[in-house]
């Protein structure tokens, strides 16, 4: 375990310094790439005054509601397009055509629907969540061996009983990978959303972006963007990760 | 015999009492006549074997027992009440691991045990380790499914569906996929558990020898439409070992009566 922290911390250091070496080497004007102090002096200094603080917690805070709406919305309709012909033709079907359009291509018709508001951003993130998260639902309660809930039944489930106790858990894996899918296409959506866009209601991570852009400050673009690497990183660590590992023991799946 | 008369009495009423079944299926190339004109009675506490070549219908019979299937014509009744569903008397074991891997082995047995209403938590609990203790995995009740070998969740099925106290234990070919020396072990097990506490069970299965080995009646079924053929009382005395010679003199003469069955489907 130590050996493997290691490593790791051995790789990112070596990275860091390949960078200032290149840096150094002024391969490249220090206006296009600048060097790793300058960037974790941004970094300070933005922590320092807030705004970087302040941006995550905007970004986050759009981030989870929207997130949590979509699963919440989301996870109801999949089991229900996975039980029946009808939803199946009807919501299974556009579930899967809006699956396939990139979620960006919301963000037109949120800000003519909503303005430059939270709710244009909560609706793109959303919008990113749910088709994924009904088809991963879908799929998962379709491929469940018959034989549990015949199992279950025989020993006196239905009904409701079913769903939570036998359906719900033996659909884990393929949810689970639903929501990792749908964690990703929402965060993507919302940091185009939040670069293409100013919002009037909250100055995210995607603004700080894009206004590091405008003002040609490049330890600011690259700062931001490590920033949200390591968001990703931590909501996998966090979120996903132990809910995999429980997976993996359970199951027998894989190895972690 | 006096035993003989009062089976014969016991089926006359009958724990189990299926009359005049027939099952049809609708497939999409075609519609198949899983069971014909059944009729059977099995007594409390009486061990059944129902054996046939594959398509005999057999499963179906049991899926019916079971409460999961419903005839199309005719009968099926359990203590003289129809069979309208499935309930906690009469339970069933699959042919293979129908064991839930997202909960540990206790998990499992406590499934059957959660849907019974009057118990305490601890009630449950108790049944559940006294259970396992019977099936010798008690020290394996944390195990995770994927942990055991194909015998050891069989075994654990075994006590999922001892545990709510059936009064009918249906086996759907429990032991088809275990290997040989592992089958006889759960011959053994399974013979001990049904002396102490006799149970009603119907076993399902294509093998004859097993049949002879576990069974006091072994039922005869030919395929296509699925018909009871024949019916062979076997009053050899228990436990049972599967390797001995008056038990293999028992499945010689019936493999020799299915064989006919089989031939006379090809041939005609």
């Amino acid at each position: 375990m130590i050996t493997r922290w290691l490593v790791a911390a051995l790789f990112f250091s070596a990275l860091a310094v390949s960078w200032h070496l290149l840096v150094a080497a002024k391969i490249w004007s220090p206006l296009l790439l600048p060097a790793p102090l300058s960037v974790l002096d941004y970094l300070r200094s933005a922590v320092e005054d807030g705004t970087l603080f302040e941006a995550m917690l905007v970004t986050v805070r759009r981030l989870l509601i929207g997130y949590g709406l979509g699963i919440l919305v989301g996870l109801p309709l999949g089991l229900l397009t996975a039980s029946s012909k009808w939803s199946q033709d009807t919501i299974g079907v556009l579930a899967l055509g809006l699956q396939t359009l990139p979620s960006v291509c919301w963000v037109p018709l949120a800000l003519l629907w909503f303005g430059q508001t939270e709710s244009a951003m909560l609706f793109v993130v959303v919008m990113g969540t749910l088709w994924s998260l009904i088809i991963a639902t879908d799929t998962g309660v379709r491929t469940i061996p018959p034989i549990y809930s015949r199992a279950a039944r025989s020993m006196g489930s239905s009904g409701f009983h079913t769903w939570t106790h036998v359906i719900l858990p033996a659909a884990l894996p393929f949810l689970l990978s639903g929501m990792k899918q749908g964690w990703a296409f929402a965060w993507r959506s919302l940091m185009a959303a939040e670069i293409y866009v100013t919002i009037l209601t909250g100055f995210g991570l995607g603004h700080l972006l894009h206004y590091g852009r405008e003002l040609s400050a490049m330890d600011q673009v690259i700062g931001v963007m490590i920033v949200i690497v390591l968001i990703g990183l931590a909501v996998d660590k966090t979120l996903f990760a132990p809910i995999e590992r429980f997976l993996h023991r359970r199951w027998g799946t894989g190895r972690s | 015999m006096e035993g003989g008369e009062a089976s014969l009495a016991d089926r006359v009423t009958g724990k189990l009492v299926l009359e005049h079944v027939s099952k049809w299926f609708q497939t999409s190339s075609m519609n198949v006549h899983a069971l014909d004109d059944v009729t059977l009675r099995i007594a409390e506490g009486e061990f059944v074997c129902l054996v046939g070549p594959s398509g005999c219908g057999k499963s179906t019979l049991l899926n019916m027992i079971a409460g999961l299937d419903r005839p199309d014509r005719g009968v099926v009744q359990a203590d003289g009440q129809m069979i309208t569903g499935p309930g906690p008397h009469r339970l069933m074991m699959f042919q293979e691991a129908a064991l839930f891997p997202w909960l540990t082995v206790l998990g499992n047995v406590l499934f059957g045990l959660n849907l019974i209403n009057g118990l305490s938590a601890v009630e449950r609990r108790e049944k559940a380790e006294y259970f396992l203790e019977l099936v010798g995995l008690k020290r394996f009740m944390h195990a995770n499914v994927h942990e055991l070998s194909g015998g050891m969740k069989q075994r654990v099925a075994l006590a999922r569906s001892l545990a709510p106290n059936p009064s009918v234990l249906l086996m759907d070919e429990p032991f088809g996929a275990l290997d040989a020396l592992t089958r006889e072990q759960l011959y053994g097990d399974i013979q001990r558990i049904w002396s102490q506490h006799r149970k009603t069970i119907v076993f399902v299965t294509h093998n004859v020898r097993e049949a002879v080995c576990l069974g006091d009646r072994v039922i005869l079924f030919s395929p296509h439409p699925g018909r009871i053929r024949e019916e062979f009382e076997i009053p050899l005395p228990r436990p049972r070992d599967i390797n001995s010679v008056d038990l293999a003199r028992y499945s010689t003469e019936i493999t020799r009566v299915l064989k006919g069955y089989v031939q006379a489907e090809v041939a005609g």
